[in-house]
């Protein structure tokens, strides 16, 4: 199955029965497949909107209504939605949103890569806020981390995004979908904005005038985020045991850096990948936990170096980093990136 | 004697923070007042603009979300797609409506989106001090348009709603004022037909309202009374836009 | 006849502007929040037999919900 076709698969699978998008490539499939199939599912509203900033609007709303609700873009029309972003985050929404990135920055490429980072973990948009972040590196991962980003986001209150790129978004994998959830077993919202029946009437808003309660609405916001963090921290490592040097890399990247490390144990080289699964809460621990006994690094990013940056702060000087980038929609094969990577292991004289 | 005028029950206790003579307060309460006489407090949800009513949630004793600067419209699609059966309605300024949320509002009315505007027209800027705003009318000075709104350096106002009246998915536009008790009244009027247009099932229903902004027009509340009548009307004609609901001309 | 919540009034003029009868007039002491509330001067017209008819023209026009209207 195709992976933006996944992912709208994934969503209504997970409840999710609203979904307001635009054109733009290499997403425009997700769009597609929903206005295919939310009108046959009950209660289903696919809405393409007028822009990306109309249909995070429609998003705010249907998620102030208590749906569980879904948009997607690429880079592009992502900028354009950081208002929103900022807006789910501070009137606590829950709420999914999909990026499958493509070359930039300005109007780029169609072709895939991975410098939205900054955009999905540093806000991107105003204020103090983070969104859960997803690194998806396949269409299996696609269907999973879109359907447990609704439950997550339900369960926090929180916008989260999954970071894809147009190569997950058009290539075909076999996939095991998860277990439709029943409309009436999803979680009930108390918050959400109804019509008062039965009860006081209340409002959603982000506006605090009063410095004293919108510092304390951001500590809130704070302690949301510290008990994510604490909880809700996903990575993979492959080959890690004997590690001389240790590869990271997310998403679409870590699985070509895979085929480089398989290839490159075959011939006795000692590297091993560290994978974060979550771009936010990013593996900090275990990245200083890996470098109590592995000294060297290998960044590998289809960016100029942003998570590079998160595994500096991770490692606190405890470690060589080197950084390989490939912007721009430049794919490596793992032949290519096996050579660096040795290149490097051999410079090192880790071998 | 009896009691034949007072606050209305949808409407909080609290006193509005609006300038003397301002027209949200009256509009304010002619909603307070429909929703009373129409029982709709159970079953409402507003979606107030950035701009002075920006606090309109501490006025409405029904449930209201906030949106960001001109996409009430957007987010009030959002809201009435996932709970058809309730009415909503969005209650924009000039600001909100016809620049930065003219698209939102412009596709909301072409998608036939079964909410309701109230548009309150103002000329200015309000909340941020009394700058230009796409109503602002030509020789109308305000803070960014300090020697007079100039056709050759500032262009023209918008017309917002006879450009929404064109889309073929709005079916009810009136514009009234409320400088006045009779255009008061048919402020009201005009409100309720709205809403009860909705919950017939119509499509886009919007209601402008030409509002006085004693403040920022730097005159008192009795000439900006007058300055509606005299000059704002001129340019933005009261009555009917566009009635698809089959009512008698001018009925409500 | 019509009851003025002086703490509401705005002093905004617009029901003195209203009134058929001329029974809305300006005076001198603030309220809490500063105004110069307007007061209700039926009592005073007693005499002019000027009566207060009820007609809500004032409280229709007031923004401040101030004026609450009552009718024989």
């Amino acid at each position: 199955m195709r992976g933006n076709h996944v992912v709208g698969e994934a969503a209504i699978r997970a409840g999710c029965r609203y979904y307001f998008g635009y054109p733009i490539t290499p997403q425009n499939e997700i769009p597609e497949y929903m206005s295919e199939k939310l009108p046959e599912a009950e209660g289903g509203v696919f809405i393409q909107a007028e822009s990306e900033i109309a249909s995070v609007h429609m998003v705010i709303g249907a998620s102030m209504a208590g749906g569980r609700v879904m948009t997607s873009s690429s880079g592009p029309g992502i900028s354009l939605k950081q208002e929103g972003i900022s807006f789910l985050c501070a009137l606590e929404l829950p709420a999914v949103i999909v990026n499958m990135s493509r070359g930039g920055p300005g109007l780029g490429n169609i072709a895939p890569s991975q410098s939205d980072y900054f955009q999905a973990t540093r806000g991107g948009g105003h204020g103090d806020y983070r969104t859960i972040v997803f690194g998806p590196n396949s269409c299996q991962e696609l269907a999973d981390l879109t359907y447990e980003g609704f439950n997550l986001a339900d369960k926090y209150r929180t916008p989260v995004l999954v970071l894809g790129d147009g190569m997950l978004g058009q290539m075909m994998e076999p996939v095991e979908l998860p277990q439709e959830i029943p409309l009436k077993k999803l979680p009930a919202k108390d918050w959400a904005l109804t019509g008062a029946k039965g009860r006081a009437s209340r409002f959603i808003r982000s506006l605090i005038l009063d410095p004293i309660k919108e510092e304390e609405h951001n500590w809130k916001l704070m302690r949301k985020y510290e008990k994510i963090t604490r909880e809700e921290v996903r990575w993979e490592t492959y080959f890690a045991d004997d590690a001389k040097m240790m590869v990271i890399a997310f998403g679409i990247a870590a699985r070509i850096a895979k085929g480089a490390i398989k290839r490159l144990r075959e011939e006795g080289v000692k590297v091993g990948l560290l994978r974060p699964i979550t771009l936010w809460p990013f593996p900090f621990k275990a990245i200083k936990e890996i470098s109590k006994k592995v000294k060297h690094f290998f960044v590998f990013e289809m960016n100029m170096g942003q998570m590079l940056e998160d595994v500096k702060l991770g490692l606190e000087g405890n470690g060589e980093v080197h950084f390989y980038g490939r912007p721009g929609g430049v794919i490596l094969t793992p032949l290519e990136i096996a050579r660096v990577i040795s290149s490097q292991y051999y410079q090192k004289r880790l071998g | 004697m009896k009691k034949v005028f007072g606050r209305p029950k949808s409407l909080k206790a609290t006193p509005f923070h609006y300038c003397p003579g301002c027209g949200h307060s009256i509009i304010h309460r002619l909603i307070g007042e429909v929703i009373d006489e129409m029982n709709l407090q159970e079953k409402i949800i507003g979606v107030p603009p950035a701009g002075c009513a920006v606090l309109a949630y501490n006025y409405f004793d029904i449930d209201m979300g906030e949106a960001s600067h001109g996409r009430a419209a957007a987010v009030a699609t959002g809201f009435k797609r996932v709970l058809p059966d309730r009415i909503v309605f969005t209650y924009q300024g000039d600001g909100d409506m016809a620049a930065i949320g003219t698209a939102e509002s412009i596709h909301a009315a072409a998608r036939g989106e079964n909410i309701t505007t109230i548009f309150v027209n103002n000329g200015v800027y309000g909340m941020t001090g009394g700058q230009m705003a796409p109503t602002t009318i030509l020789g109308q000075n305000t803070t960014t348009s300090p020697r007079g709104r100039k056709e050759k350096t500032e262009g023209f106002p918008i017309n917002l709603s006879e450009m929404l009246a064109i889309a073929r998915g709005s079916s009810y536009i009136e514009r009234t004022a409320v400088n006045t008790p009779a255009n008061i009244l048919k402020t009201k009027k005009a409100i309720a037909k709205a809403f009860r247009l909705q919950m017939q099932g119509y499509g886009f229903t919007l209601v402008e309202i030409l509002s006085a902004c004693p403040t920022n027009w730097k005159m008192d509340p009795v000439k900006s009374s007058k300055w509606i009548d005299e000059v704002m009307t001129s340019h933005f004609p009261l009555g009917v836009l566009k009635d698809n609901s089959g009512d008698k001309k001018d009925a409500h | 006849m019509i009851e003025i919540d002086s703490e509401l009034c705005k002093d905004c003029k617009l029901c003195i502007s209203v009134c058929p009868h001329h029974l809305i007039e300006p005076f001198n002491q603030l309220n809490q929040k500063g105004y110069a509330p307007v007061i209700f001067t039926e009592s005073e017209h007693k005499k002019e037999d000027r009566k207060c008819t009820g007609c809500a023209l004032c409280a229709m026009m007031c923004p401040e919900i101030a004026i609450e209207v009552h009718r024989a």
